[in-house]
């Protein structure tokens, strides 16, 4: 693998939910990219982890799918969040939200000690 | 609620329903052209779009994988495709396949045989409800552990316990029963009410006894068995208020015991009739002092313990040896827990076959997990393949598994008929001794027994090779075609060559020190001369022509005559009390340089034979001072008797017995001076093997014809046992049916039955232990063998992958004879190995063992065993390896050479 970091499972499921709510309907090659685009390049993600993720979220409800045309007119499988799927993503973005505060106070170096 | 979904979506994945493999390949082939769209965008040619694409989409085929776990039940769909596969795999090599499943079934089936006896025997002994809470009871006196309870005391102790819930009591004997077709012996027991609710047996027609109807001067009543009642009256139900005479008195049949019904203890057997005890007419039942063979049963009340019922009981005791020192004094109850007083003769006997059968399992599953480590040559290159194309490490590891639990399952179902097999042949060879061999069969306990030790064998020899072949690197064996890895495997093979060998070994030891124990319980001298002897007993009902003390002697006087006068008797007597072998009685007595004791505890004890002048020939016991019995030893000359030497040595030292006098208790308290007339040599009256381990061994002999009058007449009719020597042109066995002609000439209502000879009796005394030493012997003989196919096996290998390093050596000048030498000094060093680590081993457990006095006459050590099986061990590997060392010696160089 490569030097880049690499994203583990829990943290892809929000990001692809992430993205979808800011792009409405997308396809799995299009969430990739823009997963990378939004990491300024910093995260290295196999594509073909992200099939996984995406079949676990639409088993879960948190996604649905239709097969549609891309803007270059190729057929494509496009992904939108549902309502279930909003729900995940809020309760996931307060979760880290959470998790980052406290890290952030044993990590920070003017802790109150 | 998520997650439930999720499994349901998935469950409809894995029966093909959803979204499809076809659909993900497409969306894939499309995410594959979105990207080359783009790079050829940013202006790569199109190759190198196409090759940017796929190298950044990963692995398809793991991808593929990975999308297929998650869109159905992988571990399932795995499962099938491993068995699928595995089945192609094993089908292709049908050689290998064969001798793992054979070797797996011999292993399993004998397991399971075993265990089939087990179950029966050791782990549901009892099945009554609430067996734990059933004691055996005994009258522990100075001279018995385990000795019998007086009619008296059994009521007292009935009476005044506070921790059973009942006691009860039992006598088994056998009647004469008449009336009915041809008179003939039943046989049957004496019982008190309690003892069929104690077991918690219900009658299948009528009623048991009622309470106090075991009572002495009650009502004659029976209940009869299942089989009697079919055989005589057609069906249970009809039976019911039938009468039937045994031993001339009249019975009432008042209930019927079902056919299951089986138990076999001391004093109690499976019979066709029992009687309440009260109706035994037998002077010594209401005699607090009698030994009569009577032993108990009890159940304990809920929630107690044994201890606090032997506490209880301890405390009864006390009580009544305060009230009645002289036939109390020194006497304790005794509670076993009933399932060691029927299981605690045999159990070690078959825990030591069970650890051997788990040797031989165990030298199984090491054979097969050298084979398939023999096949990991061909698969290392098989499965680098599978692994680079995707699949995982832990994939690999459950396929190899599944392989090895599908020969093992293979095995098992082979084994399962193996043990079929096996239980009904090994309780053939087992001993009468052996409890509740009737109700040994496959039941689902054993069926369960076998599926687990199936599938934990198949794991058990899978893993090792699956965790080595998988932890090499897979990658270098694709590109070396598996070479790297031969090092480490022989290593390993090597290692489980010596385990076999250890294994095998200990076995060995086993079985040797077994017929070495047996070979020595045969050569033992038990006294007399057994070969010839038969001895039987006979029963006359109570007639006038035994009523009278005259009537009876004479009547048994006639008896000699008319068997003396059998075709093949060369010679005949009574044998009134003790047997050797068979049924004992002791005669209590002082010396006349002792105070009177004052009361009967404190009395010397000695075995006693009241018989015939006869009787020495009879048995061929040697006579070592004075004389024997002679026909004058009678009324009204003086009472005399002969002693063994263990009686003259304990009491007399070194003088002469002979001369000396004896004061006998007497079976009423009537006492009665002896003097010694003569010395013979002991006896073994308690088994073969057992006799010197029991304390009592002094014996006496008394003549019949000095029997007091009170002792001849009975309710009981006359029922002597009869010992007779067959003559030179005759075997002892075949002499009875004239002897029965005989006597059934002589009186029509007589009964001689129970014919044994003393060879049968003497062996019926070794059969635990022919029985261990057979079943050790071929448990011994299959680890050997299993061993030497283990050695074959991994010789042959070693040979073929030796090939060019042994053409190496005979070109440069290695002859056959040194390559021959290489190869069986390579396995006659693993085999020393193996069996020094055995012979450890070996000595560890057989130290255990000899606690358990198993082995007799032969010391756990026996050096002459240990080096008998060493040397077997060796030839036999020699023999093992000699192909495999042969086929080494006609590799040609040159050819393997060229090449290689």
């Amino acid at each position: 693998m490569g030097t880049k970091t690499d994203v583990w499972q829990g943290t892809l499921a929000l990001m692809i939910l992430k993205t979808l709510e800011m792009m409405g309907s997308q396809h799995g090659y299009g969430i990739a990219r823009r997963i990378e685009q939004t990491s300024d390049n910093l995260l290295k993600l196999n594509y073909g982890t992200l099939y996984p993720a995406l079949l676990k979220l639409e088993q879960e409800g948190a996604i649905s799918s239709e097969w549609g045309i891309s803007e270059n007119n190729r057929k494509a499988k496009f992904y939108k969040l549902t309502r279930a799927g909003k729900r995940h993503l809020a309760r996931g973005a307060q979760d880290w939200d959470t998790t980052k505060a406290i890290l952030a106070r044993f990590l920070s170096p003017a802790g109150e000690a | 609620m998520r997650q439930l979904r999720a499994a349901w979506v998935r469950l409809l994945g894995f029966f093909g329903l959803g979204a499809t493999c076809t659909e993900f390949d497409a969306e894939l082939a499309s995410h594959l052209k979105l990207h080359i769209d783009e790079n050829i965008r940013r202006g790569m040619n199109p190759t190198q779009a196409r090759r940017e694409a796929t190298l950044s989409l990963g692995g398809v085929g793991k991808t593929r994988q990975a999308y297929r776990e998650r869109s159905g039940i992988p571990v399932v769909e795995n499962l099938l495709q491993d068995i699928r596969y595995a089945w192609r795999q094993l089908s292709k090599s049908p050689g290998f396949t064969f001798v793992a499943v054979i070797t797996l079934a011999i292993g399993i089936g004998v397991n399971s045989a075993l265990f089939s006896i087990v179950n029966a025997v050791l782990i549901h002994p009892l099945p009554y409800p609430e067996p734990d809470r059933l004691v055996a009871v005994h009258a522990s006196k100075p001279n018995f552990e385990e000795g019998s309870i007086s009619y008296p005391n059994f009521r007292d102790w009935q009476r005044e316990n506070h921790t059973l819930a009942a006691l009860a009591v039992a006598r088994s004997t056998s009647f004469t029963m008449s009336g009915m077709g041809d008179t003939e012996r039943v046989r049957g027991n004496y019982m008190s009410s309690d003892y069929f609710p104690i077991l918690g047996v219900r009658p299948i027609a009528g009623r048991l006894f009622a309470p106090g109807e075991d009572e002495i001067g009650r009502a004659s009543v029976v209940l009869v068995s299942a089989g009697f009642a079919q055989r005589k009256f057609g069906a249970a139900a009809e039976s019911i208020s039938k009468n039937i005479t045994l031993d001339g008195r009249t019975f009432t049949i008042v209930g019927v015991l079902p056919a299951n019904f089986n138990l076999s203890l001391r004093s109690f057997r499976t019979t066709d009739v029992y009687l309440p005890i009260g109706q035994w007419q037998t002077e010594g039942l209401t005699l607090r002092g009698a030994g009569l063979g009577i032993h108990g049963i009890a159940r304990l009340k809920p929630g107690l313990t044994l201890q606090q019922a032997r506490a209880d009981m301890s405390e009864v005791s006390r009580n009544l040896a305060a009230a009645y020192p002289n036939e109390d004094r020194g006497l304790v109850a005794n509670l076993v827990p009933l399932r060691r007083e029927m299981v605690g003769d045999i159990q070690p006997f078959l825990l030591i076959l069970l650890a051997a059968v788990g040797f031989v399992l165990l030298i199984a599953c090491v054979n097969v997990a050298n084979l398939l480590l023999a096949r990991s040559k061909a698969r290392a290159h098989e499965l680098g393949v599978r692994y680079a194309l995707g699949a995982s490490r832990g994939r690999i590891i459950s396929q190899l598994l599944t392989e090895s639990t599908m020969l093992a399952v293979a095995g098992g179902g082979l084994g399962l008929l193996i043990a079929l097999w096996g239980t009904s042949a090994a309780l053939k060879l087992a001993p009468t001794s052996l409890p509740r061999a009737g109700e040994v069969h496959l039941s689902p306990a054993v069926l369960i027994f076998t599926a687990t030790i199936s599938v934990g064998t198949g794991i058990l020899f899978g893993l090792l090779p699956a965790l080595r072949i998988a932890g090499y690197r897979l990658q270098d064996a694709l590109r070396e075609g598996g070479r790297g890895v031969s090092g480490a495997r022989s290593r390993m093979q090597n290692w489980l060559v010596i385990f076999e060998m250890a294994s095998a070994l200990v076995l060995l030891v086993g079985a040797g020190l077994m017929i070495r124990s047996l070979f020595a319980l045969s050569q033992v001298d038990p006294g007399f001369r057994a070969h010839k002897i038969l001895s039987f007993s006979m029963a006359a009902p109570y007639s006038p022509k035994n009523s009278t003390p005259a009537a009876a002697r004479a009547y048994v006087e006639q008896v000699d005559r008319t068997i003396a006068r059998a075709p093949g008797v060369q010679a005949v007597s009574i044998s009134w009390d003790a047997f050797p072998m068979g049924d004992d009685d002791e005669e209590l007595f002082w010396l006349p340089s002792e105070p009177k004791p004052a009361n009967s505890n404190d009395m010397h004890w000695a075995v006693r034979y009241r018989v015939e002048p006869e009787f020495l020939k009879v048995m061929g016991i040697p006579l070592k001072r004075g004389r024997f019995l002679t026909d004058a030893d009678r009324d009204p000359s003086p009472h005399v008797a002969v002693v063994d030497e263990m009686l003259a040595r304990k009491y007399f030292g070194t003088n002469d017995p002979v001369g000396q006098q004896l004061f006998l208790n007497g079976e009423n308290g009537d006492n009665e001076k002896v003097t010694i007339v003569g010395e013979v040599r002991h006896v073994m009256q308690w088994g073969v093997a057992e006799d010197s381990s029991n304390e009592l061994q002094a014996q006496i002999y008394l003549p019949l014809a000095q029997l007091t009058d009170g002792q001849w007449v009975s309710a009981d009719g006359l029922r002597p046992d009869i010992a007779v020597r067959a003559d030179d042109s005759h075997q002892a066995a075949a002499i009875f049916p004239d002897i029965q002609a005989a006597m059934r000439e002589m009186d029509r209502t007589a009964v001689v039955y129970g014919a044994e000879t003393m060879d049968e009796a003497i062996a019926k005394s070794l059969a635990t232990r022919r029985f261990l030493m057979i079943l050790l012997s071929i448990f011994a003989a299959l680890a050997l063998l299993l061993a030497c196919v283990g050695v074959y096996g991994v010789l042959s290998h070693l040979v073929g992958q030796r090939t060019q390093e042994i053409a190496i050596r005979m070109a440069l000048g290695a002859d056959r004879g040194s390559v021959l030498g290489w190869v069986m000094e390579h396995a006659l060093r693993l085999s020393l190995i193996g069996a020094a680590a055995g012979l450890a081993c070996a000595l560890l457990l057989t130290r255990v063992v000899a606690h358990a006095s198993i082995f007799y006459g032969v010391r756990f050590y026996d050096p002459w065993t240990l080096v008998t099986v060493m040397v077997l061990l060796m030839v036999v590997v020699a023999l093992a390896t000699y192909i495999p060392a042969k086929r080494a010696t006609r590799v040609d160089p040159m050819q393997t050479l060229r090449t290689g």
